[in-house]
């Protein structure tokens, strides 16, 4: 173990993935991550083509490029520059390439704001990419190696991008265990593409589909989406086996024996969540580690005891509410009919999340539980006076 | 758990000593974390940065507000910024300037040290760039890390004459601030 920048944490988990292409656009508080990478390549650490490009767009469509013909392929973007990947990221998913990215969360502009939360990776919701949130710096860096055992697997094929906090999970040191080589040569197998370019056997890739079979081709990522639900969950046991270390499968429970009150949430806060929780009785934690596919049946069976589920996010819909809730809601809905659902905005464009915000929380859901008139969905640390 | 806040200016630092007390907490076999009050930083403006320590690993993620110990790189803060801001009852309040703690009259229910961390540095170092001399003070003043830590820790990042003369500087520091002296 040894003390890091999460940065640099992430950038060593995919020196490890041995990636063949690496081609990302700087953009705070992605940096970092790629300035490490591209140290690791001009010092001969790292065997890889370092591609700089002019855009995310063209960074993401380099990745597609080299995926397509085979090679492993890494980018990482975050906020606007995530958002002018829009269009390859569609095309990489609809071509079935196993890109992994590290999608660093950060708020949306304007107004300009360069600190986190997570209405960017929200916004690719629906892009066909598998969406795992990471809670700390270490499954940051364990998530980017088990993603591309999961990206890669011949029943899933679909691109994958690790969800983390930026500057909360990025620009914070902390002690963390950076893999070896060859443990992870040991978890990992190399690509092996069934189809890929090549002029031996020429193919082509994301070419027209008329409507007689567009929508087979959807329904395929669809299907691809239900298998990685089995194979994030086969992964993070292989890797618990291989690696000493295990953060649930599709979703990972937190004093959940016996707990009236669950908070429902993904990524870095749920550290100081646990923090809080451990000093109240009654009330547990829903961790969501893959939100993209949904873990549906697992939400049920954790909350099937529950009264209250307070979902906490980073993100929301203008004109309707939280987009985790509004899931939550969804997969709740004809299977638990007594539960009190609560959502709860916080932390947008960085604002500090404190455990007196989620005692707030915890003190709205006893009240809603009591059976006390509160709001459905509500934000917290709203300052009244800007306004 | 033990938190400390860091106030400087855009750099002096402020980021590297709290990355570099954590690299030297864990060196002594604890938890720790840092990171800095993420900000568009600029060279000159006020800058803070936090540090963690625990027998335990840490999980809470949000900013010090109620810190053990609050470290001054730099005296113009003082009416600038509200440094003291949540320092705990018996806390720690540590101090680069000249003046004797008397001579400040900041007051409060905690400890206030001062230490000439920039003539050492100019001395030591031949810069008169203090973090890593701040540190040498912290660990003298709080015992949060130890010295041979904290030297080990700057020595990692600055090799050669370089981190050999920041050791210098560190030790002064830590000597001064067991001996009782202001600076």
């Amino acid at each position: 173990m040894q003390v890091v920048e999460g940065s640099y944490a992430i950038a060593h988990a995919v020196k490890r993935c041995r990636p063949d292409v690496i081609s990302a656009y700087p953009i705070t508080p992605q940096t970092h991550i790629v300035e490490d990478l591209a140290q690791f390549v001009a010092d001969g650490e790292l065997e890889c083509e370092f591609v700089p490009v002019d855009s995310e767009h063209s960074a993401m469509s380099v990745a597609l490029g080299a995926s397509a013909v085979g090679a492993r392929a890494y980018s990482a973007s975050t906020s606007q520059g995530l958002a002018l990947m829009w269009e390859v990221l569609y095309n990489v998913s609809g071509m079935r390439l196993p890109v992994v990215m590290t999608a660093v969360n950060r708020a949306m502009s304007a107004p300009l704001s360069i600190w986190n939360d997570q209405q960017d990776t929200i916004g690719a919701r629906d892009s066909g990419w598998i969406q795992i949130y990471v809670e700390d710096i270490q499954e940051a860096h364990d998530a980017m190696i088990q993603g591309y055992k999961i990206a890669e697997s011949k029943d899933v094929m679909l691109p994958l991008m690790v969800c983390a906090d930026g500057f909360i999970l990025t620009h914070t040191y902390e002690p963390v265990v950076l893999a070896e080589q060859i443990e992870v040569d040991d978890f990992l197998p190399p690509y092996e593409p069934e189809y890929f370019l090549s002029v031996d056997n020429p193919l082509s890739f994301g070419c027209f589909a008329e409507p007689d079979k567009y929508m087979e081709f959807r329904y395929m990522q669809h299907e691809a989406m239900d298998r990685a639900r089995i194979k994030i969950k086969e992964v993070a046991d292989e890797f618990g086996k291989a690696f000493g270390r295990y953060y649930g499968g599709l979703i990972e429970g937190y004093n959940l024996d016996g707990a009236e009150i669950v908070l429902l949430t993904f990524g870095s806060i749920i550290g100081t969540i646990k923090e809080v929780v451990d000093r109240e009785k009654n009330v547990g934690i829903l961790k969501i580690r893959s939100y993209r596919p949904f873990p549906l049946v697992e939400i049920r069976d954790a909350l099937k005891d529950a009264k209250v589920v307070a979902v906490i996010e980073k993100d929301f819909s203008a004109g309707f509410e939280g987009a985790l809730f509004t899931d939550v809601k969804a997969a709740l809905y004809n299977h638990i009919n007594d539960l009190k659902m609560l959502g709860f905005v916080v932390g947008l464009g960085g604002r500090d999340v404190r455990a007196d915000d989620i005692l707030e929380i915890i003190k709205r859901s006893k009240s809603a539980m009591d059976g006390g008139i509160t709001d459905e969905w509500q934000f917290i640390g709203l300052r009244g006076e800007l306004l | 758990m033990k938190e400390l806040r860091i106030h400087g200016r855009g750099g002096q630092g402020s980021v590297t000593a709290a990355e570099l007390l954590a690299i030297a907490a864990f060196r002594d076999r604890k938890y720790s974390q840092a990171f800095p009050a993420f900000g568009a930083e600029r060279r000159g403006a006020p800058v803070m940065a936090f540090m963690r320590v625990d027998d335990e690993p840490i999980r809470i993620r949000s900013q010090v507000y109620e810190p053990d110990y609050v470290m001054v790189q730099d005296a113009s803060l003082i009416g600038v910024v509200d440094f003291m801001s949540g320092l705990k009852d018996g806390g720690i309040l540590l101090i680069n300037t000249p003046k004797s703690p008397e001579e400040l009259g900041l007051k409060g229910n905690f400890t206030l040290r001062t230490i000439n961390a920039t003539a050492i540095a100019k001395e030591m170092i031949g810069r008169p760039i203090v973090n890593t001399t701040m540190m040498g003070a912290f660990a003298g003043v709080t015992g949060a890390v130890s010295l041979h830590a904290v030297i080990y820790a700057v020595k990692e990042r600055f090799r050669g004459v370089a981190g050999d003369n920041n050791a210098k500087a560190i030790k002064r520091a830590y000597d001064l601030m067991i001996e009782g002296v202001s600076s």
